[in-house]
């Protein structure tokens, strides 16, 4: 009776989840009148915008997680090792952005960053850019902070960097050569986070008025019938390979750790 | 943040090195204070000012328009019910899978599953849903033509109150899987056993032991999951346009062309949400610190 039951939830929850991608998938398929064709993945990838903003979205990604990287893995390799004190309260403001709704955080951008303010990032092109990736790397800060410091919490970095120093390295060399090999794993994890999160963007990309990949899929969504579903498809892939990827990266760790 | 001369046991150092160690966390608390404080800050103290600077409550007070308070309601109704529904469905699922009796092995891939679709948010989830549950979507059709069920006539329409919700559902199902899996894994053998040798019946374990246990998990993760639908801005706006008023569309609408014809309404408007999240997640951090002295 209670195997009954078990597989009543089971199987009430998968079909919630495989209706929605099954229908999202047929009707991506159904563009041609009659048969099932690629003719809506075809419109996709030829239209320009969608190339255009999809580079836009992967450029924004990438500068995403390099300045993420930069940012966090000192900060949290600094606070383990030298003010651990500061931990509890370092990482209650990495939870913020779980906490402040992105559409409040990028209305604080836009009245505090306009164009007559001290800092007018929104004045140009280039400032808005860079305004928008500090955004993406504000939303992706919980992820990635939380990943890196598991990763620091598996080495035991004083004494590496105690070795490390009396070798005669620096910082810099310290951090690069010596931490971030360590924690690769972890960083990974987080990058592929921070790039399924930043590529689909939605609300900072369209209020700070950037060609994202997030912003042409909600016109295209308000204007065509099977070209959104195409897209979703896409979006749906391309999550799953970035989620695909951290257990393989983790998986690969686990492997690597008991071959030592 | 006056607790960091306990950090370091030896203080009786030179006194010119310690500014040194502070510098290490300077570069992330000036980008933390640049892009998340005072942006917040700037939209919180806005919440209280005249266009021209002096203090006021009037903005505040703007807010509990029919409107505006309507657009919160919804909101609140659609955070709750999704959250509701997803703590119920997703605790079902989960304890399905861990306490059951299924193979083991459905267990690896539903979590990873459960990683992937809580993800899934955002403009594509509603063309998913638009797609399956929308006028010629997969099972509107499906219904239609096969069992004569039309759910247009029944009142139904993606475009409303439930249809956000299960849409919603979509990624709150999974987080709740997530988030109450290790929970229920902690739940241990000895409390069941031991219960039953002092004559408990199933029904008297699950009431007494398991669920006041579980309660702390269930309460924190439905604030969490509150939380989450009421931040969630792309989905609704992919969905239903500007059709639905709640009030994630209805601040960006206001960003974008200040529709409610006064600026600093805008800051209060956002102001509460910040409350409306900030209570909620208080009320979950403070459940998980509870939950996690039975779970160590």
């Amino acid at each position: 009776m209670r195997k009954f039951w078990a597989w009543g939830a089971l199987i009430f929850g998968m079909l919630y989840f495989i209706l929605p991608l099954l229908g999202m998938t047929n009707f991506s398929l159904k563009m041609r009148r009659g048969v099932y064709s690629l003719d809506a993945y075809a419109v996709v990838l030829g239209d320009p915008r969608f190339q255009a903003t999809f580079t836009y979205s992967i450029l924004m990604a990438l500068a995403t997680i390099v300045f993420g990287v930069l940012l966090v893995v000192p900060t949290a390799y600094w606070v383990r090792l030298k003010l651990p004190g500061l931990r509890p309260y370092i990482e209650f403001v990495t939870l913020l952005p779980l906490v402040i709704p992105a559409i409040v955080i990028v209305f604080g951008y836009i009245r505090l960053y306009n164009t007559s303010s001290w800092l007018p990032l929104t004045g140009s092109i280039t400032g808005t850019n860079i305004l928008l990736m500090f955004g993406y790397a504000t939303l992706a800060l919980p992820y990635m902070y939380r990943s890196v410091d598991t990763g620091l919490r598996s080495i035991d970095i004083a004494t590496l960097t105690e070795a490390a120093q009396s070798l005669g390295a620096g910082w810099t060399t310290i951090l690069a050569r010596i931490i971030l090999p360590n924690v690769l794993v972890a960083v990974l994890s987080g990058a592929f986070l921070t790039f399924a999160i930043v590529i689909g963007e939605f609300t900072m990309a369209a209020l700070l008025n950037r060609p994202a990949f997030g912003p042409y899929m909600q016109l295209l969504g308000a204007n065509r019938a099977y070209e959104p579903a195409a897209l979703a498809v896409m979006s749906f892939a391309l999550t799953w390979g970035c989620l695909g990827l951290i257990q393989l990266v983790s998986r690969f760790q686990k492997g690597a750790q008991s071959a030592t | 943040m006056s607790s960091d001369s306990s950090a370091a046991p030896p203080p009786a150092r030179a006194p010119f090195r310690l500014p040194l160690h502070w510098l290490g966390a300077a570069p992330f608390a000036i980008f933390v204070l640049l892009f998340l404080i005072m942006p917040t800050m700037r939209i919180v103290v806005g919440a209280f000012q005249t266009p021209d600077g002096s203090f006021t409550l009037d903005n505040i007070r703007g807010l509990f328009t029919t409107s505006i308070l309507s657009a919160y309601w919804i909101s609140i109704k659609i955070s709750i019910a999704s959250a509701l529904l997803g703590c119920l469905i997703g605790f079902s699922v989960a304890s399905a899978v861990v306490l059951g009796g299924l193979p083991k092995w459905i267990r690896g891939p539903l979590l990873t599953f459960s990683g992937v679709a809580s993800n899934f948010a955002g403009v594509p989830l509603a063309f998913a849903f638009l797609a399956t549950l929308g006028p010629v979507g997969l099972i509107t059709v499906f219904l239609k033509s096969q069992l004569g069920i039309d759910l247009r006539a029944l009142g139904f329409n993606i475009l409303s109150f439930w249809g956000l919700t299960i849409t919603y559902l979509f990624f709150q199902i999974p987080l709740m899987i997530l988030i109450i899996t290790p929970a229920l894994d902690g739940l241990k053998r000895e409390w069941r056993e031991a219960a039953q040798i002092l004559g408990a019946t199933n029904a008297q374990y699950w009431r007494m032991v398991a669920f006041p246990i579980l309660l702390p998990s269930f309460l924190g993760t439905l604030a969490l999951l509150f939380a989450n639908a009421f931040g969630a801005v792309a989905t609704a706006i992919a969905l239903t346009g500007s059709s639905l008023s709640i009030v994630p569309i209805l601040l960006f609408a206001q960003i974008r062309g200040d529709v409610l014809g006064n600026p600093h309404l805008g800051y209060a408007l956002a102001f509460g949400m910040i409350v409306v999240t900030g209570i909620a997640n208080t009320i979950y951090i403070w459940l998980r610190a509870r939950s996690e002295r039975w779970l160590k």
